[in-house]
């Protein structure tokens, strides 16, 4: 009797182990068609729309008109931001990797530096149309400065300030020009009582976090990493820029102290949108995400993000969005740097620039994410003359998760209640800093 | 023997305590899965401002659930069918052999329980790497390789489990099935098997637990289309919205499988994973 | 699962293949090997030859700039244990801060996953109407996957939108402060109270069996006596518990320590440093900082701890590997 139920056993085995090979077979093995019409690339795309299925619905015509034009098939996966770095390590550790594939733009010098990645030599620039056709400061995201970029730009994304017209208006506001107007005017709307508050933030995200470390870090003139790529954290500049940033929680006191909870931009961008906010820094794709929750376009407005007054330095983004990148070890590497080439093209940018709400990494392209024409030209000015690519070094990685996370440490002490001056920030910053001397 | 009043009173405390404790956690997921999104959003309600069952609908769509759910039993089935299997085989040598490397073996096996995950996750990975490059066998990203792992999670404890439960079985009983004609392996399977049935029940549950609810290995070795229930439910909060009441309809759905199966064996599970100790 | 098999049932091919086996001569002395074979092969695969791989990154620089091409990478020799011990300096500190955080989280989660499940099975030993409902729903939270259970806490513990907060605030009264659960210094106890949430069925189940294997008569001889409820417990039922909570504590103690799942499930990105659990903390510090060579170490480290405490554990309580 119970040999049959090994039997059973072996055959139900049998059967599994035939059906895990098949879930393999469609997993993006990129040795297809060897020459001619039939090669297949495979593409790593990031989330960029609403969710993973809009991605895929967004980009499956605009990969088959590629498909149309050249007879090279692209096999598409689309990755959530949640796994998506340990996906690209797993496959830079393995070499098991897609020939293409999206990138956020500031690991690009981290991922540089494993030499995974194809340079963009001048051969492969050409081929992809030349560097000329690209906004410079959003080509300088491609890689150390100096070397090959081994990323080029394919989305473009900058902070602004959105703010809600009509509690502007109703509290006689106008939209604030400096650091200090904002804070006014966010104090004005502030009233815990009412539950509502002049901003939201994403203190509790450590990526939101340390892209505002540097930016107030760049308004103060103040650099996080030195000409030889050694961290200087706890330069005055980035302390006083980073404690400013903090302050709006703990001594302007305009943001809701569960914010620190808020580990992702949509949780600020859904406040902001439901009208429990009236300003809110995030980066232009919320676009769609405000929509989605109710708000109408003309309903808000953006202007750039303000330095303090008198600032030396007028920077209010960095220059943020997503790269694309070819694998090095791809077998089809023409056919890839042909699919980048069309992926950066101005049509294909126009077709993305709206489902995705990016900007346009080309230099005479006009943005079409939103039908607000001060709204466009607001982001356009900002991404193309008021943005610094986050520092290009191999150790951006962990500038980013070193410092976005002793941020996150220094929110979470003041929503419970604790104070955090100068010094407090200095030595939270001095400890990134040890970690990233540590781990390079 | 021991109704006394005190001891009622002491029950009934305990029961009511811990009652709550398991219960308020179940009841906010069953709730909050028939909320409609703006109830979940906002202050917590003990009761829906209006019960409505969207969110089972709608979580099929925001996250290719069906395929999550299909790699996730594909994968703990075949997982725990090889690894009871396997764990059989070795416990029935440990229980009625005496070899050389016999204390070798179960003392190596069972401290391998010991090794913390993370240790061996990325040594493992680029193992599998190799041996895709070498012989060709595709276990990144596949379910094959997420068989292999989790098969191998749960076999130290099944066989420790299961030789106890073997011990516990009379010598004797064999001895009458070689002088029936049977070799080891008839008795194994006469004999041994059948008396032995609850720790076996026992042993697939817990190995089918195990693999169902892995999180660290599945968060590194799977992708699209070896992605399982433990990893896919993070994706019901996407780059527009945290979609809770999906997430809490997705996590009973996800749950009652193993739940009903647990529940249903439990009588089995207790003499079990006490075979080894209670003797 | 066995049941689902022994439904299906495979009618045919069933006797030759086990005459086979029998009538093979010399095959008793080789047998044993043979069964062991499968579990020998899959252990040395997934567990033993990558604990080995293990040991051998943590004395290489695994960066990133060799992560493409790890052959190549330069030995470290001891430098990342080094590093990682040397806790003047920052990354030694983080992991000695996680290795405190993670001691207190065991011990406390294990003392009272150990005290609520003596608790109820204490309560559930004589027999009353209604005893196998509440024993299957107290196991429940065991039998439910780790992350639909930790998912539902994470939910109920957010600050403004949370069912702990709208008990103790607005049903309770207890404090007009809205508390935070998931950042700052509560998160230990958040993290506690859904480890033992989780974990005390466990123990529930695992003295339950063994209250089982004691005769009634033990007690009322006791009662007759003139024991009370309490030394009844303390002379009868804890001695006779020994031998299943000397395994008991042990299991708890490895998978406490060793718990993943919860800070990870819990907390994602934005762990807090007091819910920083040491496999959690080594996972990031591998996979945010791509230095695995340093993780590699830590995770060595971890391995050592334990396998002292195991075998110290053992030695103490007289059962060495007795077991199988």
């Amino acid at each position: 009797m119970r040999l049959r139920s090994f039997v059973a056993a072996a055959a139900v085995t049998a059967l599994g182990l035939s059906l895990a090979a098949c879930g393999g077979s469609d997993s993006g093995d990129s040795s297809g068609g060897g020459s001619g019409g039939d090669q297949t690339l495979t593409y790593w795309a990031s989330n960029q729309g609403t969710s993973l299925d809009n991605d895929k619905e967004v980009l499956t015509p605009v990969l088959q008109k590629f498909t149309a034009d050249t007879g090279i098939k692209v096999n598409l996966e689309v990755i959530g931001w949640n796994d998506l770095q340990t996906r690209i390590q797993t496959a830079t550790t393995s070499g098991q990797g897609p020939d293409v594939l999206n990138i956020g733009n500031t690991w690009a010098a981290s991922l540089q530096a494993t030499g995974a990645f194809l340079p963009f030599d001048n051969d492969a620039m050409t081929a992809i149309g030349g560097k000329d056709k690209f906004v410079p400061t959003a080509l300088a995201t491609g890689g150390k400065e100096g070397e090959d970029p081994t990323s080029v730009p394919l989305y473009g994304l900058a902070y602004g300030l959105y703010y809600n017209k009509a509690m502007f208006a109703a509290a006689g506001l106008q939209p604030p020009k400096t650091w200090e107007e904002m804070v006014t005017a966010a104090q004005k709307l502030t009233d815990p009582a009412k539950k509502t508050w002049g901003m939201a933030l994403a203190a509790g995200s450590y990526t939101e976090n340390v892209h505002f470390a540097f930016i107030n870090g760049a308004q103060n003139g103040a650099d996080w990493f030195d000409k030889d790529g050694k961290p200087t954290f706890t330069s005055d500049g980035n302390v006083q820029g980073v404690l400013r940033y903090l302050d709006l929680m703990q001594k302007d006191k305009v943001a809701n102290p569960s914010n620190a909870q808020y580990d992702n931009g949509t949780k600020s961008v859904n406040d902001f949108a439901t009208k429990k906010v009236a300003m809110v820094i995030n980066q232009n794709n919320a676009d769609s995400s405000i929509v989605a929750n109710g708000m109408k376009a003309g309903e808000y407005g953006v202007v750039p993000f303000p330095a303090p007054q008198g600032s030396p330095n007028q920077t209010a983004s960095h220059v943020a969005g997503i790269n694309l990148s070819v694998f090095k070890n791809t077998k089809h590497k023409d056919a890839a740097l042909k699919f980048v080439k069309y992926m950066t093209d101005a049509t294909t940018q126009t077709t993305l620039g709206k489902p995705f709400s990016s900007l346009p990494v080309l230099k005479d392209a006009k943005p079409v994410f939103t039908t607000d024409a001060a709204e466009a030209a607001t982001f356009q000015d900002v991404y193309n003359t008021k943005s610094k690519p986050l520092p290009l070094v191999p150790a951006e990685d962990q500038f980013e998760s070193t410092v976005g996370k002793a941020m996150n440490g220094l929110f979470a002490k003041i929503a419970t209640g604790g104070k955090v001056s100068a010094d407090d920030v200095k030595a939270a910053l001095q400890t990134a800093q040890d970690q990233v001397a540590a781990g390079s | 023997m021991r109704d006394t009043k005190g001891f009622k009173a002491y029950r009934a405390v305990v029961l009511t305590v811990l009652g709550l404790f398991v219960l308020v956690p179940l009841y906010v997921m069953v709730t909050s899965s028939l909320k409609p999104l703006s109830d979940v959003q906002g202050a917590f309600t003990w009761w829906p401002s209006h019960i409505t069952l969207d969110p089972f609908v709608d979580m099929w769509k925001t996250v290719p659930l069906a395929r999550y759910f299909v790699n996730s039993t594909i994968v703990s089935v075949v997982a725990t069918v090889c690894s009871v299997a396997i764990a059989i085989l070795a416990a029935f040598a440990v229980s009625r052999f005496r070899f050389r490397g016999r204390s070798v073996f179960t003392t190596t096996v069972l401290s391998t329980q010991m090794f913390p995950g993370v240790l061996f996750l990325l040594p493992l990975f680029l193992i599998f790497v190799n041996i895709n490059n070498s012989i060709g066998v595709q276990l990144v990203g596949t379910r094959l390789g997420l068989i292999i792992t989790y098969l191998t999670f749960s076999l130290p404890f099944s066989i420790w489990m299961l030789a106890g439960y073997f011990d516990s079985i009379p010598r004797e009983l064999d001895e009458a099935a070689l002088v029936d004609g049977c070799g080891p392996m008839g008795a194994l399977a006469r004999v041994v098997l059948p008396a032995a049935r609850p720790g076996v029940i026992a042993v697939a549950i817990y190995s089918f637990m195990t693999a169902w609810g892995e999180v660290l290995f599945a968060s590194v070795m799977t992708t699209e289309s070896n992605r399982t229930l433990s990893v896919g439910l993070r994706q019901y909060s996407t780059q527009t919205n945290v979609y809770w009441n999906q997430i809490m309809a997705a996590a009973l759905v996800v749950s009652i499988p193993v739940v009903i199966g647990f529940l249903l064996a439990q009588r089995h599970f207790v003499a079990g994973v006490t075979a080894g100790a209670v003797k | 699962m066995a049941v689902v098999t022994d439904e299906a049932p495979a009618a045919t091919a069933t006797k030759p293949s086990r005459r086979g086996l029998d009538r093979r001569p010399g095959l008793s002395r080789k047998l044993p090997y043979l069964l062991l074979a499968p579990a020998v092969v899959l252990e040395l695969l997934i567990h033993i030859v990558p604990m080995l791989v293990g040991i051998w990154m943590s004395f290489v620089k695994l960066t990133k700039f060799f992560i493409a091409n790890w052959s190549a990478a330069p030995w470290a020799g001891f430098n990342n244990y080094r590093v990682a011990v040397d806790f003047h300096n920052a990354v030694g500190e983080g992991l000695l801060k996680s290795f405190g955080v993670t001691v207190a989280f065991s011990l406390i989660t294990l003392a009272i996953s150990w005290i609520l499940g003596m608790a109820a099975a204490v309560a559930l030993q004589p027999p009353f109407k209604g005893r196998s409902a509440v024993r299957t729903l107290f196991l429940v939270p065991y039998a439910l996957p780790a992350y639909a259970g930790i998912l539902t806490w994470n939910f109920m513990l957010q600050r403004d939108t949370g069912a702990v907060n709208h008990i103790l605030v607005e049903n309770l009264g207890l404090t007009s402060d809205r508390p935070f659960w998931l950042i700052g210094g509560n998160a230990l106890a958040s993290l506690i109270t859904v480890a033992v949430w989780k974990l005390w069925p466990f123990a529930f189940l695992t003295l339950m069996a063994g209250l089982q294997s004691i005769p009634r008569d033990v007690y009322e001889a006791a009662a007759v006596d003139g024991a009370g409820s309490i030394r009844q417990w303390r002379n009868i039922t804890l001695p006779a518990l020994r031998p299943v909570n000397l395994v008991l504590v042990l299991v708890l103690f490895l998978w406490t320590f060793s718990d993943f799942n919860t800070p990870y499930v819990l907390f994602g990105n934005a762990q807090p440093p007091a819910g920083d659990l040491i496999t959690f903390h080594i996972y990031n510090a591998s996979f945010l900082t791509w230095n695995f060579g340093s993780g590699a170490a830590m995770s060595v480290l971890l391995l050592i701890f334990l396998m002292i405490v195991t075998g110290a554990y053992l030695i103490v309580t007289g059962r060495r590997s007795r077991r199988a």
